[in-house]
């Protein structure tokens, strides 16, 4: 498989904290990750990296660019979208599309009309008329008609409500992903996400803690409700995560042994936000 | 090319209003002035009976010898090209808040991560604005100043045929084309004169974390103190003053158009001992372009070329948020 995105040694200091500590990974074509953490985990900071706006020691290798000197050939094969008010307020619908179209060389601009269609924007309308929701249905519509093969998303949906959301990934799915695209995505609404990705990725405190794909996680992680008498036995395997419910303990375990899990009460899978709470315990502390 | 087109015409749309609006605006006021003025002294002679030199207008042109015919026109020259004073004012007002806005904006609303995010490199990005602040401004504002003037000169030649006098006689005195071409000619002049300027103003817009227009204004002043406190120049055998004007002036106020007349002062000696009757000479290439021979010129441009460079280098790595 091909790379997308290759990282080795990442660091990047802002005055006092670490924001990227030593982070290396690898993504592959075709995949969704999502990239997840606690607010200054350092997602920003990877995806500004990735993207060519900030400065990092270490190596990176985003579709065979180094982004720090190579940013606007990069940027033809990569579209972003950061969380909601960025497309300029004195914009029209139909400068938009106009400018992107005449700068972009893989813009289609049918395809962002057919988008546009489906929405209420009119082209005489500016940015600073529209709702939250508004903008990120013209940027999701300018994004989507360039075909580009790498997606950053940061914080796309942040503060829309939940029509817009479920409408956003919707789109995402069904009229833009394919095997040749590879999209990344950071969010705090990871339930809304979960069934989408493909690959996960949990960043804490500037290192990457969890980097594995969705089937993995079913393999290795599982959740067990264990009534009260058999919870000293459960706590003794080394549970990631306890938590109470209607009387019994819900143990969270990182490789367990399936057989012995399934002797002590109902294993399922675990939830990426059950997962994520698990593994971020006592990053406020 | 063809980005660098549309870069561009993304200036204009977002400044529309600085850009267009504002000479068109002033140019109106101007002219509505002018008819006030003019409405205003017609009321007045007709009230009072006031006639000017005797019987009347007439009278005084059917007198009138060769030297007073040059005066007229010269007078029809001055209507044409006094509405670019006002004009360039505004304009130059418009280029030092556009030039201190151009970087630093886009990073106050986060939409720079819009624009990064598509493939358009610093440089041309600067570049675009660079020459929206040194030539399509002043080239709207010269054009809207050209139409104002004909208006103008138009509005005079009927007020005047009121009076007896022949229309076409007055436009045949004055010297429209060479108005036009004489305007024109000043913009590519305006260009690299305000270079420096833009530049400066540029570098504090893309390096700014916050308040733009204080570090602009205040670290030339700071600077220009502390080289008449301490004397600084008298090193190189330059008075503070020299500092004032050749860099504190240079780097804040070469935007405004004309400012390069007043900063020559061997051609304000010049403009002294002008003709009178000949007002376009200010403005002519033959008067105006002899700055190209002149250092101050040049070392400005460069001045501004590596402030400029210096601003390209700032929007690429100042990170915000």
């Amino acid at each position: 498989m091909n790379a997308v995105v290759t990282a080795t040694g990442l660091n990047k200091t802002y005055k006092n904290a670490h924001a990227l500590n030593d982070v290396s990974f690898r993504i592959e074509s075709g995949r969704i990750v999502g990239l997840i953490g606690p607010n200054g985990a350092g997602k920003t900071t990877a995806l500004k990296a990735i993207l060519g706006l900030t400065d990092f020691k270490g190596e990176l290798n985003v579709l065979g660019f180094d982004p720090r000197t190579q940013r606007d050939q990069l940027m033809e094969q990569v579209c972003f979208i950061a969380d909601v008010a960025v497309l300029p307020r004195w914009i029209r619908v139909s400068e938009a599309i106009d400018f992107v179209a005449n700068v972009h060389p893989r813009f289609n601009r049918a395809k962002c009309e057919a988008f546009l269609a489906r929405t209420k924007l009119t082209p005489k309308q500016r940015v600073k008329q529209m709702s939250k929701g508004m903008i990120v249905q013209l940027h999701l519509a300018l994004v989507m008609a360039i075909d580009a093969r790498l997606l950053v998303l940061d914080e796309p949906t942040l503060g829309l409500d939940i029509l817009y959301r479920k409408q956003f990934y919707q789109s995402l799915l069904e009229d833009y992903f394919d095997e040749n695209k590879t999209i990344i995505v950071t969010t705090h609404q990871v339930e809304e996400i979960e069934n989408i990705l493909t690959d996960l990725m949990f960043i804490r405190d500037g290192r990457i803690v969890l980097d594995t794909d969705m089937d993995t996680v079913g393999e290795r992680f599982a959740e067990v409700m264990v009534s009260a008498d058999k919870a000293a036995t459960a706590r003794s395997m080394k549970p990631l995560d306890e938590r109470q419910v209607f009387g019994k303990s819900i143990f969270l375990f990182d490789g367990a042994d399936r057989a012995t899990l399934e002797s002590m009460g109902e294993v399922r899978r675990p939830t990426v936000s059950d997962l994520f709470v698990a593994t971020m315990k006592g990053t406020y502390a | 090319m063809k980005t660098f087109y549309w870069l561009l015409k993304r200036e204009f749309w977002e400044h529309r209003g600085g850009f267009l609006w504002a000479p068109i605006v002033t140019g109106g006021v101007f002219l509505v002035l002018n008819v006030m003025a003019i409405i205003t002294a017609e009321v007045l002679s007709a009230r009072h009976g006031v006639r000017i030199g005797g019987n009347d207008i007439q009278m005084m042109m059917q007198h009138a010898d060769a030297g007073d015919w040059k005066q007229v026109g010269a007078a029809a020259d001055i209507a044409m090209i006094s509405s670019m004073g006002f004009i360039g004012i505004v304009m130059g007002i418009v280029v030092l808040f556009y030039c201190l806005g151009s970087l630093y904006d886009d990073r106050r609303d986060r939409s720079v991560l819009f624009w990064k995010s598509l493939p358009i490199s610093n440089t041309s990005t600067v570049l675009s604005k660079v020459v929206s602040a040194a030539v399509v401004a002043p080239v709207i504002a010269v054009v809207v100043s050209i139409i104002c003037g004909l208006v103008q000169l138009f509005i005079f030649a009927i007020v005047l045929s009121f009076h007896g006098i022949n229309v076409w006689q007055l436009l045949a005195l004055s010297h429209p084309l060479r108005a036009v071409a004489s305007l024109v000619s000043n913009v590519p002049l305006y260009a690299l004169w305000a270079l420096p300027a833009v530049g400066w103003l540029m570098l504090c817009s893309a390096g700014a974390r916050s308040k733009p227009f204080l570090w602009a204004v205040a670290v030339p002043v700071v600077l220009g103190l502390m080289v008449s406190w301490f004397n600084i120049m008298g090193l190189f055998n330059l008075s503070s003053a020299w500092f004032w004007a050749n860099v504190v002036q240079r780097a804040l106020l070469s935007v405004f158009p004309g400012s390069n007349l007043v900063f020559d002062k061997h051609s304000a000696l010049n403009m002294g001992e002008m003709n009178d009757n000949d007002p376009l000479a200010v403005l002519s290439p033959m008067h105006t372009y002899g700055l190209l021979a002149s250092p101050d010129l040049w070392i400005g441009v460069i001045a501004g070329l590596a402030l400029i460079a210096a601003a390209v280098w700032f929007r690429r790595v100042r990170d915000d948020s």
